[in-house]
């Protein structure tokens, strides 16, 4: 939760204004980390631009007689760079080569359909960190979603637009199922999720290997492991024409993000998933079911990342492959992170991360550069986020200064406030550091039980 | 691992309950007592918890005498099963292990039948099934397993002290990555990242040793790379106090990326130079190394696979038996507790992450150093994980997590092994095993499973 998380901190760090439950606002907390974000996605690609450099032959050749020309080397680093990112911003935004329009923004719809499986994943990981919960498993619920869907999509004849439907159903329905598993487990018995949700991928990633091998679900007269294609009816169709693979999947993706915006801000089960996030035993105390909370949120995160699959199956690759997830369903994590697990931070993350993609296979073909970098500087971005020393000088004021605002009550502690302006870990150590000692802010609870209150009567 | 607990549980300490994997009866002591913040948090769910509890032993086991009823012994195959003990060379020659797939598939299901009846009647005394019950159940279950899966394959026949021996190697990494995620895990820093600590080691392990010609150099190599990789987690989960699963998460596709990319890009350039480690030599030692089944899985081993053995009498030994390993316990259940005596929480908690990362550094050499002589892509494909499995499923203890690892070591040679030999079991069945024992564990279906009490939380001085 971090809306109430960091807001305090970071809203004290912009304008300084009394922390009061009022004065919590997303807009100013969003603004601060915006800058932050900006901040960490440069550094990490600085970064990635000195590794790319350095592994570059040219360079090294250049280094060979550093002594007696260091401009040369520096000019081979910079030329090494460059061009690597370059080639990535032609094949992920705008491509001046082409010679029709539609070849010169065939790589920002390029970008936009790898974005489709990653924001709808995404959001599946976002919603549950807004619940304090850590869902890693968005790759089994992936891949189950798609397994299904596929399912739905080859083995059923149904009208056009019907089927299609069913097939966004099926799987929604799969993913959620599996998304459920971890949220009844965690509920009944106190299972921790992130080790639930780690196994399940890798039962779900064994469970479609052996549907695969099964008759039902094998292509006729092929031995590879390759579900039949999806019928016709069962596509999402394009969304610019034939000569683009934007389909309209993408448009499920805005709307899911739409949706999941409305559920968390507009809607009563969102308050109450957000309040779980944010202060369990507080959300227990105004009625909430912190158990139910828990199921529901997992039930939503799996349909989502269900979707994502239904995106693979219904999008662009038709049929069920053990390999049909990709690793979307662990950049999802990357992606919600960066996001903030916030909805509408997630999509442009999500478009972020897609554009990295598409473009590292262009930058693979026309430098050579590997495009494993795309993985070093995603995770650099989420580890940059989440380093204090970035921001370190504004919320050390602002925690002395809100430290001395809640002495008062008594019971604030230091580790309270510093574990819950850790920026981008704010969602997951907020959970952690209440239960931690059981010495929660104060302030915290009473904020929510305010909030909590409105939102029963709304 | 539960982080429902608000309140420390200082009756609730794992090693109390103690013992090794896979003994329900052990730990259903202790889960007879709710802790009181899962009490707080659903009252009902607590009080069926505890109904459950005194009859969850037999249930588990007249289900899986059930499965036992089904495939050992009303699908018995109808011929002999031959198991190989000892090989063309051994010292010692020792007959064929030969039962009749009928007849074993019967006796175990009558064994597993009469300990289920027991473990009713105990139930019903309120007491607790014996450990040699649950021991010999388990040793039923398996060879009645075993039996019935290579008597079913194509050719029933199958080298006992092979099978044993290719399960030990797989096993060895997954040893040394539960040690080194039981060390932070201990001190109350969840480590996630064991992957990308398996990973970076191999990757270190394979350069250094090609780069230097010698395999010790890529030992200490890969020692010190994986201690880069829990330096990282360390700063950032236990200085910053960043959250220490989004790290570990974070930092295993790091590393994958890097080590991706430096592959493609650095070894693939110059395999000869750069991905040509030497391999660590393989001591046998004389004469007992030719004892059937026992020695080539303990005395035929390279250097890591007798550092494994050490390690974990090691690991065993300072965690349990001196002044370290009290303290580093103390911090993993009750910081603020240990920080009163005068325990300095975050610098016991930042050395032990570092030797952590360091030992499982030993499990990824022995990918590069031992089994195969390169390095390739993502090799480790997700070994850290079922390490992490391991040390779950083995309750944060080394001898458990040994057995653990040795378990699905066995189930993933056995998987390989069975696709030769053709089966009746998916192999896709065998290699999801792990997993599905770690979540019964976890979810306390199986015995109970439960991490130190303060894992996972920063810890502030006050």
């Amino acid at each position: 939760m971090s809306a109430t998380g960091t807001a305090p901190a970071a809203a004290d760090q912009q304008k300084a204004p009394p922390p009061t439950a009022t004065a919590v606002g997303s807009r100013s907390a969003w603004t601060g980390s915006a800058l932050q974000s900006v901040l960490a996605i440069v550094a990490a690609l600085v970064l990635g631009g000195v590794l790319i450099a350095l592994t570059d032959d040219r360079v090294a050749d250049a280094a060979s007689y550093f002594f007696a020309r260091p401009a040369d080397t520096l000019a081979a680093m910079w030329a090494a760079a460059s061009s690597a990112y370059e080639a990535m911003f032609y094949g992920a935004v705008y491509n001046p080569n082409g010679t029709t329009f539609a070849q010169r923004v065939y790589p920002l719809a390029e970008t936009l359909t790898v974005a489709t499986p990653l924001v709808l994943a995404g959001l599946g990981v976002a919603v549950a960190f807004q619940a304090g919960l850590f869902n890693i498993g968005a790759q089994g619920q992936l891949l189950i979603g798609a397994a299904l869907a596929a399912w739905v999509g080859f083995a059923w004849q149904l009208p056009v637009g019907v089927h299609l439907l069913a097939v966004v159903l099926a799987g929604a329905v799969g993913g959620a199922l599996w998304g459920a598993i971890v949220g009844v487990l965690k509920a009944r018995t106190g299972a921790h999720e992130v080790i639930l949700t780690i196994m399940l991928n890798y039962i779900a990633l064994n469970l479609v290997a052996w549907l695969l091998t099964r008759p039902a679900f094998l292509r006729p007269g092929s031995s590879n492991p390759v579900s039949p294609q999806v019928a016709e009816t069962a596509m999402f169709p394009k969304l610019l024409g034939e000569q683009f693979r934007l389909h309209w999947g993408f448009v499920l993706a805005i709307l899911a993000t739409v949706f999941v915006a409305w559920l968390l801000q507009r809607s009563t089960i969102g308050f109450e998933l957000r309040a779980v996030g944010a202060n369990p035993r507080a959300a227990r105390t105004a009625g909430i079911s912190v158990t139910r909370g828990f199921v529901v949120v997992m039930v939503l995160a799996g349909a989502l990342a269900g979707l994502a699959g239904v995106a693979q199956i219904s999008g662009t690759e038709r049929a069920l492959t053990a390999g049909v997830a990709a690793s979307f369903g662990f950049d999802a994590i990357t992606v919600a992170l960066l996001g903030r697990s916030k909805p509408w931070g997630t999509f442009f993350a999500g478009l972020l991360y897609g554009g990295f993609r598409a473009g590292g296979v262009t930058m693979q073909s026309m430098t050579g550069t590997n495009i494993d970098i795309v993985l070093v500087v995603q995770s650099l971005i989420v580890l940059f986020i989440a380093l204090p020393p970035l921001v370190r000088t504004g919320q050390g004021r602002a925690r002395s200064r809100r430290g001395r605002g809640t002495t008062a009550t008594g019971t604030t502690t230091v580790s309270d406030t510093a574990t819950a302006t850790t920026t981008a870990s704010d969602t997951a150590t907020a959970t952690a550091s209440d239960t931690a000692t059981g010495t929660t802010t104060a302030s915290g609870t009473a904020t929510d039980t305010d909030t909590a209150t409105e939102g029963g009567r709304a | 691992m539960s982080s429902q607990h608000p309140h420390p549980r200082p009756e609730q300490a794992p090693w109390a309950s103690g013992g090794p994997a896979g003994s329900p009866a052990g730990g259903a002591a202790a889960e007879t007592l709710p802790p009181p913040g899962e009490a707080e948090l659903s009252t009902t769910a607590a009080n069926e918890v505890v109904g459950v509890t005194s009859w969850r032993t037999p249930v588990v086991l007249a289900l899986l005498s059930l499965v036992a009823l089904l495939l050992f012994g009303l699908n018995a195959p109808d011929n002999p099963v031959s198991f190989r003990v000892s090989e063309a060379g051994d010292l010692l020659r020792v007959p064929d292990l030969v039962v009749h797939g009928v007849l074993w598939g019967w006796l175990t299901v009558a064994v597993l039948a009469g300990l289920t009846v027991l473990a009713f009647l105990r139930a019903r005394a309120g007491a607790h099934l014996p450990r040699w019950a649950v021991l010999l159940f388990g040793f039923f279950f398996v060879s009645g397993f075993l039996v019935w899966v290579v008597g079913s394959a194509r050719s029933p026949d199958v080298s006992l002290s092979g099978l044993l021996a290719g399960s030990v190697a797989l096993a060895i990494p997954l040893i040394f990555g539960s040690l080194g995620g039981l060390l932070c895990e201990r001190s109350g820093v969840i480590n996630i990242a064991i992957e990308g600590q398996l990973l970076f080691g191999a990757f270190s392990a394979a350069v250094a040793g090609s780069l230097s010609g010698s395999a010790w150099v890529g030992l200490l190599a890969a020692v010190l790379g994986a201690g880069l990789v829990s330096l990282v987690l360390a700063v950032f989960s236990i200085t910053y106090r960043v959250n220490q699963v989004i790290v570990g998460v974070v930092l295993n596709v790091l590393v994958s990326g890097l080590t991706g990319f430096l592959f493609a890009t650095v070894l693939e350039s110059d395999p000869g130079v750069f991905n040509s480690p030497p391999r660590l030599p393989r001591f046998a030692v004389p004469v007992l190394s030719e004892i059937p089944l026992i020695g080539p899985i303990v005395f035929d081993q390279s250097v890591i696979g007798y550092l494994m053995y050490a390690a974990v009498a090691l690991v065993w030994f300072a965690l349990y038996r001196t002044r370290w390993g009290l303290r580093t316990r103390s911090v993993g259940e009750h910081p603020k507790a240990a920080d009163t005596l005068g325990v300095k929480v975050n610098a016991l908690r930042f050395r032990n992450v570092l030797v952590g990362g360091m030992v499982a550094g030993l499990g990824g050499a022995f990918y590069t150093l031992v089994s195969v002589s390169a390095f390739t892509r993502d090799m480790t494909s997700g070994a850290g994980y079922i390490a992490l499995a391991a040390l779950i499923f083995g309750r944060w203890n080394p001898v458990g997590a040994l057995l653990a690892s040795l378990l699905f070591g066995f189930a993933s040679n056995l998987q390989s092994i069975l696709s030769f030999l053709g089966t009746p079991v998916p192999s896709q069945f065998l290699a999801m095993l792990p997993y599905v024992v770690t979540i019964l564990a976890v979810a306390g279906l199986v015995g109970v499973s439960r991490g130190p009490a303060a894992i996972g939380k920063p810890y502030t001085k006050e």
